[in-house]
């Protein structure tokens, strides 16, 4: 019986090690596949209520990783309100995801910062595993369907040319 | 006196964790916190966000919180995770028992191999043996049948002859 249990238990641990939330996601997005973006509900860090990656089906997503203590979320916000208001005609959602902050830190750096697209927040980092997430900030693309598409784009949009390129690539594979 | 001497051990030990819930440090709350990025406990990580909670803690102290409410405060931020130890309530108290559990299921299987062995052991050794009846006690020589012991006495007689 103990020799099973202690067999069970390691099974356990190698299942748990080699099934790493978020890594099938990853692994997918890198061979090139377009895999179900990770569904979410999470309560709005700027308004009441909150807001469900299912209620923008049909739309293109840009969601974003971000917390206010990190510098390069700030160097980029820019970018990613210039990107919502340039194309919310198409349709275009920017999601902001804050993600191991305080919440009255994060409303003052949407605020300092001129943050109008949706914000919520990812309290306990649940949906940063999901995701797969490597840091702060992170960016994904999900195309009309719900579906992932292009390279996430790991670090500040505008921290190295090729991150940049990789955004906009990604925003117009979900324009299109 | 030994009695004593543990009962008044005993009372300094819980005046300093009263202490600590009402007045605590930053130290007594930060090795039982995690930072969230880097999974260390507060005291032993300087990210931003670690260094963020530990203003956070500070302020809280200076504001009179207990060592509970500031801890219910970063659980409310952060989630449970953030915590060093499990909450003791529902699932988590797995993490607690479970060990424990082990421990004792363990003594168990011991005290019961030893009480099979010592019986296995008795069980070998029948009760009324006569330790005298052999060189060995415990394996006592079988009675001859007359007729062999006078065959053998006879044939012995003759090789010594």
């Amino acid at each position: 019986l103990a020799v099973a249990l202690v067999a069970a238990l390691l099974g356990l641990l190698a299942w748990r090690l080699t099934h790493e939330e978020g890594g099938e996601v990853r692994a997918a997005l890198e061979r090139g596949e377009r895999p179900a973006a990770p569904e979410f509900t999470l309560p709005r860090l700027d308004a009441d209520g909150e807001l469900s990656l299912a209620s923008l089906r049909g739309k293109p997503v840009i969601v974003n990783f971000w917390a206010s203590w990190c510098a390069p979320c700030e160097d980029e916000a820019p970018l990613l309100e210039a990107a919502w208001r340039e194309h919310r005609d198409e349709g275009l959602v920017v999601v902001g995801i804050d993600y191991d902050d305080f919440r009255t830190d994060a409303r003052r750096f949407a605020e300092k910062n001129g943050m109008t697209y949706p914000l919520v927040y990812d309290r306990g980092g649940d949906m940063a595993k999901r995701y797969g997430l490597k840091g702060v900030p992170e960016t994904f693309f999900v195309d009309r369907e719900g579906r992932l598409v292009g390279e996430p784009v790991v670090g500040g949009i505008d921290a190295r040319e090729e991150l940049r390129e990789r955004f906009e690539a990604g925003l117009a594979a979900i324009l299109s | 006196m030994r009695l004593l001497a543990v009962a008044l051990a005993g009372l300094a030990l819980a005046a300093a964790a009263a202490a600590s819930e009402e007045r605590p440090t930053p130290a007594d709350i930060e090795d039982e916190v995690l930072c969230p990025t880097c999974e260390t406990t507060l005291d032993q990580s300087d990210s931003p966000i670690a260094q963020r909670m530990k203003t956070f803690i500070r302020a809280r102290i200076a504001a009179g919180d207990t060592k509970t409410e500031i801890k219910a405060k970063l659980v409310d931020e952060f989630g449970e995770r953030i915590l060093a130890s499990p909450p003791r309530e529902g699932f988590n108290l797995l993490a607690w028992w479970l060990p424990i559990a082990a421990v004792v299921a363990g003594a168990v299987a011991l005290a019961l191999l030893t009480w099979r062995w010592s019986r296995t052991r008795a069980s070998g050794d029948p009760e009324g043996s006569d330790p005298s009846s052999g060189p060995e006690g415990s394996d006592p020589a079988p009675d001859l049948d007359p007729e062999l012991e006078r065959r053998l006495d006879e044939e012995l007689a003759r090789f010594e002859a």
